[in-house]
């Protein structure tokens, strides 16, 4: 027998998780922490092609989220664009910002790169904090909401806004994952992953490694844009804080957590630390401890994280 | 004309003259082998020509055209590949996809093509897939070429390296060391298959300590001591030759020479 393509059978599971969770739900609160996994699970697929693919770290990625969040809520008022439209703009910025910055600092490499990313996330959050006759500051600002199901109502569906983006975030994140897995066994995405393992290697293979770190950067920033604008759409309200230090490092955490070089483990990852602050209210206080000491206990014990290590070991039992 | 052109060329690390003022020039379907004692700036020399070094003296030039000093991505656009002394394999790729990646060239820069998974980009690595079992099965790997890197012996990571770089079609291959670490019957094998890819017209550059193998196949030998080149010419004169023999070879190793000659 054909065992399925890694790219199909991802896209199965996932889409058999997303189809059967909503009857496990006690009750439509659950969908709104769905819906937030989903959101997470896209900026972590963008994070594993940078951190899983290219091999670059950023700790600043949530910058990226707070631009796509306050085109969601300023398109809207300043250029009168329609949400989907700012989101979209959210992401081109995000995108065209990434290429500027991403090329001077990917020269850098390790801590030093990590170290550069994390000051452009700050800078952007405190843009956004000090701006605050455009952004309303550290109180934020309200969005202006999809209007999708305002649209279904006026057709003769009526739904509850968290199902209703419990589905929508859901699809978005599968398109993600779908064109996040194309990547993988394409040409592009063997070009990442060999300067993942050898730059001087690739290098002699014709990889132009600094483009490829960029295009690297640049598709992860649009992938954590798309998401930050779905968190602005879907809680009509937005702050600073998205686009925080914190914010970052827990996209980081869910990326390496549930295993960065597998688009699969790494939507794991975003929902396991979506999810338990959310269900554990014990948890929610202790949560930066908590986020520490899954870092430090994954790379001590599972390098590659949670999904890839467990796979190796039942590979091993099989055997 | 010679492919390759090498004039007065030098670096220094701190102070001291690494390499200096080396000339030679290798022609297409030639092999050509750089010996010399360990530390004689062998690898140096061969980092400087595929631009990881930048050459602090003199000319590097690729038919004709000056590439002294040009980045290692361009140069490979120009059919230079090369393998390393110490492995360079994409560990966390598979035998076939380490194979694959060689053929970057060829493939060429479609990044959203490739994202969206478009025909083209499917059938692109249809294609790439096919060269590649090819030069597996060149190297002897094409058996398992599913399992990761990581799994191969040394001997076999050294032969898939070659067949990488042979993936990008080179007009003047370097060589590093290729059979070191390997027993006799890979050497054997690596030997054979050297041979095979110059005489389809590829310009081979060889650094070996391996000294049956460097006499059997070379066609002139550049010898290095100290970063300078204290002779060159065709194998056997190199092994008769008394510096050559002071430097590097000692007593022993010329019975060796001698022997496989005879």
């Amino acid at each position: 027998m054909r065992t399925l393509s890694p790219k199909y059978a991802t896209l199965i599971a996932l889409s058999a998780l997303i189809a059967v969770a909503p009857f496990f739900f006690p009750s439509s609160f659950y969908y709104r922490i769905g819906a937030l996994i989903f959101i997470n699970g896209l900026a972590v697929t963008g994070l594993v092609v940078l951190i899983g693919y290219a091999g670059q770290i950023s700790l600043g990625h949530a910058g990226f989220s707070g631009i796509g969040a306050y085109a969601c809520a300023l398109g809207p008022i300043h250029l009168g664009l329609p949400p989907v439209m700012s989101l979209i703009l959210g992401a081109v910025l995000s995108g065209g910002v990434a290429w500027v910055v991403g090329r001077p600092i990917l020269r850098l490499r390790g801590h030093y790169l990590a170290v550069a990313t994390l000051g452009f996330g700050v800078l952007i959050y405190m843009v956004l904090s000090n701006e605050s006759q455009i952004t309303g500051g550290p109180d934020g600002m309200p969005v202006e909401g999809l209007g999708l199901r305002e649209l279904l109502k006026s057709m003769g569906f009526s739904i509850k806004a968290s199902r209703l983006w419990y589905w929508l975030a859901a699809l978005v994140m599968l398109v993600g994952v779908l064109l996040a897995l194309n990547l993988h066994d394409s040409p592009a995405g063997r070009a990442l992953r060999s300067l993942h393992d050898s730059e001087v290697a690739a290098r002699t293979v014709g990889v132009d490694v600094s483009r490829y770190k960029l295009t690297a950067f640049v598709i992860s920033a649009v992938y954590a844009s798309v998401a930050g604008s779905q968190i602005a759409l879907l809680n009509k309200f937005i702050s600073p804080d998205i686009s925080g230090f914190l914010h970052s490092i827990e996209l980081v955490t869910m990326t390496v957590l549930g295993g960065a070089g597998m688009v699969f483990g790494a939507v794991i990852g975003a929902t396991i630390l979506t999810a338990l602050p959310q269900v554990l209210t014990v948890f929610h206080e202790f949560e930066n401890l908590v986020l520490g000491l899954i870092m430090m206990l994954v790379m001590i014990f599972m390098r590659e994280g949670l999904v890839p290590s467990l796979a190796r070991l039942v590979r091993r039992r099989e055997r | 004309m010679s492919l390759l052109s090498v004039e007065g060329l030098g670096i220094d690390f701190g102070g001291v003259k690494a390499v200096d003022n080396v000339c030679f020039s290798v022609s297409p379907g030639e092999i050509v082998s750089v010996i010399g004692p360990n530390g004689a700036g062998k690898t140096t020399l061969f980092n400087m020509i595929s631009g990881i070094y930048i050459p602090a003296r003199g000319r590097v030039k690729l038919s004709g055209e000056d590439t002294t000093a040009m980045a290692p991505h361009l140069l490979a656009a120009r059919g230079l590949s090369r393998t390393f002394q110490n492995l360079q394999v994409f560990l966390q790729m598979t035998v076939l996809e380490n194979v694959m990646a060689g053929r970057h060239l060829a493939e060429g820069n479609h990044v959203l093509t490739d994202l969206l998974g478009l025909p083209r980009s499917r059938r692109r690595t249809r294609e790439t897939e096919t060269v590649a079992r090819k030069l597996l099965a060149r190297v002897g790997l094409e058996r398992g070429a599913e399992r990761e890197a990581s799994a191969l012996s040394y001997g076999a990571l050294k032969r898939l390296e070659i067949a990488r770089a042979l993936a990008s079609e080179p007009r003047l291959l370097l060589l590093d060391e290729p059979a070191a670490g390997c027993n006799a019957v890979e050497t054997e094998e690596i030997d054979r298959l050297i041979a095979r890819i110059a005489h389809e017209g590829v310009a081979v550059l060889l650094v070996e300590h391996d000294m049956k193998l460097v006499m059997k196949i070379s066609n002139h030998v550049i010898v290095l001591d100290h970063g300078e080149k204290i002779a060159e010419g065709a194998p056997g004169d190199m092994a008769r030759n008394a510096d050559v023999i002071a430097a590097y070879l000692g007593t022993q190793a010329r019975e060796e020479v001698i022997n496989a000659h005879g």
